[in-house]
Order: C-alpha cells, then structure tokens, then sequence
C-alpha cells in the first residue's frame, strides 16, 4: 500500500495495543489491589480504578511498543507467525492470560515457590499454546527481565511496594506474568497485523 | 503399517459409523442426549441459586441456644435447619422500636417540633439501656459485657467517627446524630439539616446513615419536613455477641404498652452471602467480555450452512451442557465445588473451547455437496478424528499436569475441565453432529428448490482451505456463472448512499425499539434485584396508609420538664410515646422500691387510641433495604458473609426484633451495679438502684486458706449449688468453708477466732489473693438483705470479708460466723474495688452523683484489728474518671481508671509515686506482684508493661480485639485474656507473643495459673490443662455429663492446686492429683 495508509495503520495499531494495554492494566492492578498485593497510597484505593495515574499509560505504551515490536521481528526474521491465526485464538489466549493473573492474586498457594513455579508453567503452557515461535519466546523472555528490572528499580526507589517480597524486592512470580503478559500481547500485535497489508521492503 | 497409522485408521473408521448413526437417526439421538444432560444436571438442583439477597431462618425465642459449631446431623437425614446454621452468629441485633408524637398539636407549633420531643426521648432510653444489668444463669454482667465490642471505623469514613461507636458497644440510636448528648440535641437548631447532612444527594441503594441511625426506612421514620402523619419512628438498635431476653422483658416492665398485643416470639436468624463488590465486578465483567468475544470470534467461523445462527447456538449449548454436566457429575460423585462458579466460568469455557466444534463444521461442509447428507457427515467426521482425538489427548495432558500442582483450587479447577472436557466430547459427538446434519440437510434442500429449476447436475465445490466472510458467495459456487441467485444476503451489494443504508439497517432491525425495550427489562431487572426491600417499602407504605393512624384526638399527658426545648415552652402539648408511657410519679421517687406487682400499676390509666401497634409494625426491620446491616457491619470492617465459594457459607446473623408488647414481664427489676468497665453514661437512676439485689454469684473468691490444703479423700469434684433466688436457700458461704474444713479433718474451732484477731506476724494472710475479685455475694441466711445499697466490690483474705456497697458503706464480715465485724459509712459514695493486704483495706470509690463530673477517691483504711476499722489515708482525686481497677502488692498500690492512666501510690503514706500514660482506652485489668512488675491491659485490647521502680514503660503490645478481660504473669511470661475469647502469652522479657489459646465463647476469662508451667483453662463443660512453656494441651477435665455442658467462666486456683470452677449455676471443686505428680 502507499506509505500513507502505512503509517496510518501503525498509528491505529499502537492506538489499538495501547488502550488494551491501559484496560488490562487498571483490571489486572484491580485483582491485586483486592488481595493486597501491591500498596498504593491510601487516597488513591479510594477511587475506583485503585492504581496510581501512571500505571496504565505506562502499562499502555508498553503494549503498543510490544505488540508492534512482535511482528516487526518476525518479518525481520523472515519468519512470519501463522500458528493459530485467528481472533478466537486471540481471545483465548487473552483469557487465559487474565486468567494467569487471576490465579497469582486469588488463589491460596502453600508457599511461593509453588506459586512461581505453577506460575511459571502456566506462562510456558501459554507460549506453546498460542505462540510456538522461537522470536516469540526469546522477546518473551527479554521482556520480562527487562520489566523485572524496571519494576525492582521503582520499588527500590520506594515509588510502590509489594507486600509480603520474596524476591529481592518485588514478588517472584512477576516474571512470569511480564512474561505471558508479553506473549499476550505479541499475539494481539501479529493478529492486528495480519489484517494490514506487509509493508514492502524494497522502498 | 505402524502402530499409530492403524489407530488413526480405526479411529477414522469409528467416527464414520458414527457419523453416519448420526445422520440416519437425528431425533432419537437428540432426545437421548437431552436425557443424559438433564440427568447429569439433576445433582445441580440440590445447589444453592446465586444471589446475594439473605436468606432467614427462624427459631422460637424459648430456650435459644447458639447452634453447635460441628455438622452433627447425618447426612442421609433430613434436617429443618439450613446448612448455614452452623455456629454462633456474628451477632445478635435487638431493636427497640420507639413510635411517638405530639399531641395535641397546635396550630402555632412549628414543623420541627412533630420530632423535637419525641426524638429526645432516645437519650432516656439509650441511657436505661446502657444501665442495664443483664442476668442469666451463670451472673450478672453489664450490657458492656455481652454487646458486641466494635473497634475503629475504617479509615475511610472519618467523618462518621462522631456519629457512629467506636471502641464500645455498638449501639445506634438517633441521638448518635447529636453524640449522645441531649444539652447538644437541644441547642441543635437544625434537626432535620443535622440529620440530613450525611444523606447522599444522589440516588443510592445502600443504607444511609439516617437509616442506619433511625432503624426504620426513611419513609417511615416520619423525619423530613414535609410529613404528613406527624408520627415519629425510629428504633435504637443493639447489637449483641451473646442472646440476651431479659433486656427486653425489663423494658417491658419500664414501657408497658398496654394497647399493644404484638408478640415477638421468634428468632430470626439472617444469612448473609457475600456480596460482589464493584471492584471484584470489573475483572469478572471483563472475563465476559474477553469469553464473548471469543465466542463471537469463533462462531463468525461457522459458515457455508443453513442457518449461521442455529449452528452457534447450537455449539454454545454444546459448551455449557457440557459445562453444567461436569459440575453435575461431580456433585453426583460428592464433589461439591467450592470455588466462585461465576469467576471460574469463563475459563473453563475457553480451557474447553469452541474449536473442536468448528474443526467438525468445516470439515463436513468442506466435503463433496452432491453425496448424500449422511455420507458427508460420515466422510467429515473421519477426516478430521485423528486431529479431533489428538487436541482432545493433548488437553487432557494438559490437565492432568495442572492437577499436579497440588494447589487445591487448581485441582479443583482441572477436575472440572477434565469431565467438562470429556462430556463437551460426548456432545460434540451426539449432540453437535446431529445438529448438523441436520442443517446440512435443510440446506441440501433449500439448494435442490431453488436449483430445480434451472439445473440438475452440479460439480462438487473444492473444499475451501480457509473460509472468510468476503468469500462465501464465490466460493461456493465459483464455477457456475449462470446460476444467478437473488441471496437475501445480497443486499448490502447494493450501492446505496450511506444514510440510507443506515437508516435501512435501522428499520430492517428494529434496532431502536429492541434497545428500548432491551433497557427497559434490565433496568427493571436491576431494580427488583437490588432492592426487593425498596418494593416491599412502598407496598406496606401504601398499606400503612390506609390504615387509622393519625387522626383520632390525642389525650394529654403532663411534659416531664426537661424534655421540651427552651424555645417552646409551650405547656399544653405533650409527647406521648407509647412504648415510654411511664408514670412521672413512679419515676421520681428515689429509694422506693417498687411493689412486685409494679408492672401492672405501672400502666397509664388512659388508653392510647393514637399510636397503635398493627400488624404492620410486627417486622418493621424487613422493610429495610437487606444491605442494611452489612453496610454497618462493613464500617467497622466486619464481613456478614464469609464465603466459601459455591454453597458453603459460613456467616449468619441473627436478630431479634422488639417492640414492647402488651403484657409486661413479671421478672424483677434488677439492680445494677455499675459496670467495672464502662460506667458511661450517668448513674442509674435511683429507680432501680435501691432494688433487693437478685442474687447470682458472679466469681467466687476462696480465699487461700493456708490450712485447706490436702484434702484427705481424693474426690475429685465437689459442688455447692448456689440457687439464684432470694427465698431460696442462698449460697451459704460459710457453710462451704465449714465443710471444707471437716473434709480437712480440722476443726473449725480456730477459724473463728485465732484469723481475725491475728495482726501480729505469726500467720500473715499470704499475698496471692490481692485480685480484686468483682464478687456479687449473695446474701446468707445470716445476712441482712439490706437496704445499704447493692454490692459492688467484695474482697476475702482469711476468714474475713469485706464489702463494699453502692451507698459508699464498708463492712467487714466474718465469713465463718455471718457476722457483721465493723463497717464505716464516711463517704456516700459507692465502693467500686477493694483491696485487702496487710492488714489494709483500699476501697476506691466513686464520688459525687454524677460520674462525669466524679472524683474518685482512694481512702485507705487500716484494719488494725479486725474488728475496729479506721480510716487512716484519703487520696482526695486519685483519677479524673472512676476506678476500674486497683491492685497492690510489695507496698505499692495500682490504680486504673477510665482517664486512660494508671498511678502507682505508695501503700504506706498514699503518697503517688508515678501516673503512667501509655493506654488508648479505660484501664480493665491490672497485674503487680512481688517483683515489682507491673502489668496493665486495657479497653483498647493493648497490654503494657511497665517498671514500678521507673515508672517507664517497657513493652506494648496489641493483644486482643476488645477489652483485656485478665492478665496475670509468671515469672516468664505474661497471660492475658479478651473478650475476644483468646487467651494469648507473651515472653515477659521480650514481649513478643508465643501462642494463643481459642477460648470457647463466653469462656475467655476464664483461667488459671497453677504454677510457673502449668495452665488451666476453662471450656464448655470441662477445664484444660496446659503446659505453659509449650502450649501443649496436656489433660481436658470434664466436669459434669456432656449433656449439661455449661460454660466455666471463671476459675480460680486454690494454693493446692486444688481449683474452683463457676460452671453454670453451680461451684465446682476440682482437685486433681495427677496435676500434683506432674507438677512434682
């Protein structure tokens, strides 16, 4: 397509991932507000969507960066994604990524080795489920240590704080939740991609 | 030919049969399958509905008791009790209904004033209630005692703090608007702005504040300007943690309600569920929404059929029978989920997903059109087994490796999936394929009508790899240009303008009154779902309505003084409360008892045709909106409902509503004592202060007799009766002691004599028993029921007792001989505690009439000699509010009061060495002994513990919820107890707790120290010992037949290890060697 059309359905997309970004954002800090997992200053829990105003622009322009980043990759790599391509796929694998954190904030885990650990599988049972691509894993993988560290540097320097850390300062089945959150999301930008004519490499 | 290839060939050839079953029989089939999902949802019935509306049970009034905490039922046996009805509520919830107005009324009388004096009247009655006296079986305890004790408020409702209780009894009336203060009430110029201040401007459905405090709906509170009836309602509402009937029957006796025939005999026992909160919404929403959109996804899939719509009805079915048929089997195989089935729904949907249906769609529209419909089904069916059988494995593996996880709601979560899977298969296979064909069917002879006509032989569409929207014209029938169908899909082809195309939309969908009407039913939806009350308020008030109220002519009464605001004095218009007829003149005369057939006096002469008690005041609290009570339980962060999710809920709430009714009760007045703990509101009006006490021994302090000791028959219990009653035989102290002795073997003959008259160092009264023990002696054959006032504080050391009594008189007794020794009346004010050491007596009392304006005193006295007490010191304002507590020991004397402090005297010159601050609330409990350690717990439930020689504080600690009820130390620990019924230990050294011990209800004070290792702790029915440096329960004692399991309240420890134990109505003497062998 002309270059225009191009950048217009980048700005779409980015638009698209970012508010889906926000959205899981304000629900998925709802689930562990609820459990007490994250503190928040006091006034801010008293408002309905109980994180502080940054999280979900920031949660948000993560996505839009991840979910565009995923099929830049694999046309980089020459390899483009076609394992389960279709929005049901999407959804379920949205579902279950939800689900994941449903599990990490309401369930009753004897300890937090086995919270990770069925955390981490979960997340793994994801990838394969859904994606199956080596990118995929490997951007995973980068994303999640890269959020790790962002997130332990912000609690370090006492903007929010986990209660009950068990892994330096943060909860140790964060990790796995950047990491299926990042899977998540690769999978919405390839699907939004799909739609959109590949922009052609000779120009 | 390998082994899988032969599988996959027997599996493809099984699905061909099947297929081809499927598609000769299509009805049968469908019926059977509907059969089996009806059967295996049958277990489902036996589930509990959602919903969050509480569901009521109902008890009789007579002989309640608490329902046990075990499931003691069989399962097999039906049982009238709901499942829920399982333990002791969160509490019980009584409220006096309170209905008033001005009569007569005069033209020149404002508005404000149709609530002006009737609302005043809620001051009089929250005081009478606070100075209740409660008596059962088992004691006389304040109101304090058996309410329910509610701490802060949350947080977020800081400007509620003046207006609701906080760390005290939760008791809610009107006046909680003006604090409980009626000179503010009555400088309040404002009322109604007063009232109405914390209302909500907008539209709510919870209970307001108003209706919180009122009691009643806002509607019938008849509170606003703009009421018509000039009929005042409201209720005071109190919360209990144990069933108490007596107040009520003592209110009776104070309200006869002569015209009113409304009976309360019953219980009514309230469950709440939980109740799903917006924040736990907005995740759940938005589950449905992502399970939606990929149904919605999946379903635009199926295409190439008859009818799209039918097809994914038809798979969605499939899912959820299959869903519902997991859960019914499960509950069949005595798995009841316990899980949130709302919650989990969405993901077991998409764990079981839709694909397997769309992989069988497009595998049997993709084979040849023109074969016959049953070989098609057939032929798709076996292309796409293998790929069918190898998803359905490869899930199942999935599965099982989550119900490896060991985490019990995942295991949970993967059964479900499992059989969800299964039985989604079963369907897919029965249900779906039949379906199917039967669409292909359908749709085989739509094509052949229409194609008749034009042609007879068509060639086989391709298969088409991957069907899309845009495609389905062409596709299938890409070859056969000539054949040119008019589809009623076709009309979006047609190159329309926009608008028209929009407006086309609209009219062929009727998208406007379907959104209409839509809106419609789920606004009325949500109106009768959350508040069913709000209906049933405007149907009773529409009743009410018609019904004669407010009209016929009022009788005058005379105004008690006092109660008219200054700004009307006004003298001919009177408020006439019904439930609050009393007699001015009954009122007013302090010091004369009432006669015993006071009630029936006491009832006004003229009759109230006014206010009349119909049957639509006979359940007033169902009119309130059912969030009611847990949003005020929810502001102080206690949760009506805990749920375990699915069917087991655990939290039940039970209330009893009065309304004061016809013929009062002919049970005494009872005096009251003033409550060690909380003596808030003004002294008990001499109404009922001078009453002959009934008699109930509370705690019975055995004094430590140095001579009791080794009893010579090992018997293992012994009881005295102690009966209630006044005319009966009394608990006759001295006959116990007497008999003591003879089981001793010593004669009584040196009691009487030689303990009074020794001052002198040859046997000093050993220091173990400085407690103050809050005792209600009966009064013995010997002793006077006097006139002196009712007894307040009572203290033994030897054979001597001393007592103090309401009117400020100190005797002392001879236990032994029933005979008063000496007394002294300097001071006219009540004796709260006692403390008998060394020859002293140390009486706090009470100064003053009114308590808020009190200035304890502490006088000491010297009893020198037994018989002639002097008063030797007087400390003129020992604390700012009364003496709760007062211990002494190592010639120091402590004090706690209710001004938060504690001071530290010493014995000899009264001198106050230290005031220690450091307690949020009143001083309950106080501990020092030899050592010089002191230890103090307070209404705030924190315990500190402080240096004597200092007068610093070493170590503070949250112990309990609620009052600290008793401390006492050893020399490594500390044991204090609340009345939350824990007992908790502390390390003395560090103050870090070490373990605490779940008292059963109404039994957390009670406990005992036998030595420095040893516990004893009392149960329903038993006592417990325990080994105090580990917490190990080393023997449970059980003191009468199962059957009478009283609670032990109160245990005392002899110095022989002998105990004594009140349990029930009667005393109980346990001694038990086995103890002594483990202690040697």
């Amino acid at each position: 397509g002309p270059p225009g059309s191009w950048h217009h359905h980048l700005v779409q997309r980015s638009l698209v991932l970012f508010s889906v970004g926000v959205v899981l954002a304000l629900v998925l800090n709802l689930l562990q507000v609820q459990r007490n997992v994250t503190l928040f200053p006091e006034e801010v829990i008293a408002t309905i969507f109980s994180s502080a105003w940054w999280v979900p622009p920031c949660c948000g322009t993560a996505a839009a960066v991840v979910g565009l980043l995923y099929p830049c990759i694999d046309s980089r790599l020459g390899e483009p994604h076609k394992f389960k391509r279709e929005w049901a796929s999407v959804m379920r694998c949205v579902a279950v990524f939800v689900g994941i954190n449903h599990a990490s904030a309401k369930l009753d885990f004897a300890n937090n080795v086995q919270l990770s650990l069925t955390l981490a599988a979960l997340s793994l049972g994801l990838w394969w489920t859904f994606d199956r691509s080596r990118s995929g894993l490997g951007l995973g993988i980068t994303i999640a240590f890269l959020a790790t560290l962002i997130t332990q540097l912000l609690v370090y320097n006492g903007v929010y704080q986990y209660t009950s850390p068990d892994f330096l300062y943060i909860r140790s089945w964060l990790p796995c939740i950047f990491f299926s959150g990042g899977v998540t999301v690769g999978n919405i930008g390839r699907q939004l991609a799909m739609g959109v004519p590949e922009k052609p490499h000779s120009d | 030919m390998t082994l899988t290839e032969r599988l996959r060939e027997k599996i493809s050839q099984a699905f061909y049969n099947h297929g081809l079953l499927c598609a000769s029989y299509p009805i049968p089939i469908i019926l059977f399958t509907g059969l089996c999902i009806v059967a295996c949802c049958c277990p489902l019935l036996k589930l509990p509905l959602p919903g969050t509306g509480p569901v009521e049970f109902t008890t009789p009034v007579k002989d309640y008791s608490p329902p046990p905490v075990a499931l003691d039922h069989k399962p097999g046996e039906p049982s009238e009790r709901p499942e829920w009805y399982v333990g002791a509520p969160v509490a019980y919830i009584q409220q006096i209904f309170v209905k008033s107005s001005v009569s007569p009324w005069h033209k020149n009388l404002l508005a404000v004033d149709v609530f002006r004096s009737p609302l005043s009247r809620a001051f009089q009655l929250v005081e009478e209630i606070r100075n209740h006296v409660l008596r059962d079986s088992s004691g006389t305890r304040g109101l304090e005692e058996v309410c329910l004790q509610v701490t802060d408020l949350l947080p977020g409702l800081r400007k509620l703090r003046n207006l609701l209780p906080e760390h005290g009894c939760l008791l809610l009336s009107p006046g909680n608007f003006w604090q409980n203060d009626r000179e503010r009430f009555h400088a309040d110029p404002d009322i109604i702005g007063t009232i109405h201040q914390h209302e909500p401007k907008t539209l709510q459905t919870s209970a307001t504040l108003k209706d919180l405090l009122f009691g009643v709906p806002g509607k019938y509170s008849g509170v606003g300007l703009y009421t018509r009836k000039r009929m005042v309602s409201y209720t005071i509402t109190l919360v209990f943690r144990r069933y108490h009937a007596n107040l009520r029957a003592r209110l009776m006796l104070l309200h006869p309600s002569p015209n009113c025939s409304l009976r309360a005999e019953s219980l009514v026992h309230v469950h709440f569920k939980e109740e799903i909160g917006i924040a736990e919404l907005i995740p759940l929403v938005t589950t449905y929404i992502i399970l939606f959109a990929y149904i919605y996804f999946s379903t635009r899939k199926i295409d190439m059929v008859k009818s799209k719509w039918g097809l994914a009805l038809a798979a969605v079915v499939t899912v959820l029978s299959s869903l519902l048929m997991s859960v019914g089997l499960c509950t069949l195989f005595g798995l009841t989920p316990t899980l949130n089935g709302g919650e989990i729904f969405p993901y077991l949907v998409v764990v079981i997903g839709l694909e397997n249906v769309l992989v069988l769609t497009k595998s049997v529209v993709s084979t040849p059109v023109d074969l016959e419909v049953k070989l098609r089904i057939a032929q798709g069916l076996s292309s796409e087994s293998w790929s069918i059988m190898k998803n359905m494995a490869t899930e199942l593996g999935i599965i099982l490796i989550g119900y490896f996880t060991l985490v019990p709601a995942i295991q949970e979560f993967c059964l479900f999936a499992v059989v969800g899977l299964v039985s989604d298969f079963f369907l897919q296979m029965l249900f779906f394929t039949t379906v199917l064909s039967i669409d292909i069917r359908r749709m085989e002879l739509a094509d052949l009508n229409k194609r008749l006509p034009s042609e007879a032989c068509l060639p086989p569409a391709k298969p088409v790899g991957r069907p899309a929207r845009f495609e389905r014209q062409l596709a299938v029938r890409p070859s056969t240009p000539h054949t040119i169908t008019l589809q009623p899909s076709s009309f979006r082809n047609l190159r329309l303008p926009k608008r028209l195309r929009v407006i086309y939309f609209l009219a062929r969908t009727r998208l406007a009154q379907r959104l209409i009407m839509a809106g419609t039913v789920v606004w009325i939806g949500i109106l009768v779902y959350t508040d069913p009350a709000g209906l049933r308020t405007y149907l009773a008030a529409q009743v009410t309505e018609q019904s004669p109220l407010g009209d016929g002519a009022l009788t005058p009464m005379p105004v008690p003084s006092g109660v008219l605001p200054a700004s009307h004095p006004d003298p001919a218009f009177s408020i006439f409360p019904p439930d609050a007829p009393k007699l001015p003149e009954n009122q007013t005369l302090p010091g004369e008892p009432p006669e015993p057939g006071g009630p029936a006096e006491g009832a006004p002469d003229s009759p109230v045709p006014e206010v009349t008690w119909g049957p639509e005041d006979e359940e007033l609290w169902r009119t309130l909106s059912f969030r009611h009570w847990p949003t005020l339980f929810s502001y102080y962060n206690i949760t009506l409902a805990k749920s375990g999710v699915g069917s087991v809920f655990e939290a039940q709430e039970s209330w009893e509503r009065l309304s004061d009714s016809g013929k009062g009760g002919l049970e005494e007045p009872g005096d009251s004592p003033p409550l060690r703990h909380r003596p808030r509101g003004p002294q008990p009006p001499a109404l009922f202060g001078d009453q002959p006490d009934l008699t109930c021994l509370i705690d019975t302090n055995f004094s430590a007799q140095p001579r009791l000791s080794e009893p010579t028959q090992p018997e293992p219990r012994h009881r005295a009766g102690c009966s209630r009653a006044r005319e009966g035989p009394g608990y006759d102290f001295s006959r116990l002691v007497q008999r003591v002795y003879q089981e001793d073997g010593l004669a009584p003959s040196h009691s009487p004599a030689l303990r009074p008259a020794s001052p002198g160092p040859g046997s000093p009264p050993t220091p173990e028993d400085e407690g103050g023990y809050p005792e209600k002696g009966s009064p013995s054959l010997a002793w006077a029921p006097s006139a002196d006032g009712s007894i307040w504080s009572l203290e033994l050391q030897g054979s001597l007792i001393v007592v103090g009594r309401s009117s400020g008189r100190l005797e002392v007794w001879d236990a032994i001989e029933g005979t008063l020794r000496c007394s002294s009346e300097e001071v006219s004010s009540g004796i709260t505690a006692l403390v008998f050491l060394d020859k002293r007596i140390v009486a706090a009392r009470l100064n003053g009439s009114a308590w808020r304006s009190s200035s304890p005193a502490s006088p000491v006295y010297s009893s020198s000699d037994a018989v002639a007490c002097r008063l030797t010191h007087t400390v003129p304002c020992a604390h700012q509010k009364p003496i709760t507590a007062l211990k002494a020991a190592a010639g120091r004397l402590v004090t706690g009061s209710q001004d938060h402090t504690l001071r530290v005297f010493r014995l000899e010159d009264s001198c106050c060495l230290f005031t220690l601050q450091g307690h949020s609330g009143a001083i309950t409990a106080v501990y020092i002994d030899q050592t010089m350690v002191l230890a103090s717990g307070g209404q705030d439930g924190a315990i500190c513990l402080w240096d004597v020689l200092t007068g610093s504080r070493v170590s503070h600690m949250f112990a309990h919820r609620g009052d600290v009820t008793s401390l006492t130390c050893t020399t490594s620990c500390v044991i204090s107890s609340g009345l939350d019924d824990l007992i908790s230990i502390w390390d003395r050294s560090t103050g870090i707790k070490l373990y605490s011990i779940q008292q059963d209800l109404g039994c957390g004070a009670s406990l005992g120290v036998i030595s420095d290792n040893l516990l004893v702790t009392g149960g329903q029915g038993c006592v417990s010992f325990w080994d105090l440096n580990y917490g190990d329960l080393l023997q449970t004692v059980y003191l009468g037949k199962n059957s009478e399991a009283q609670p032990t309240r109160q245990i005392l420890v002899l110095d022989n290890a002998a105990i004594v134990c009140n349990f029930g109505s009667e005393l109980s003497l346990v001694y038990v060697p086995s103890v002594l062998e483990k202690l040697d």
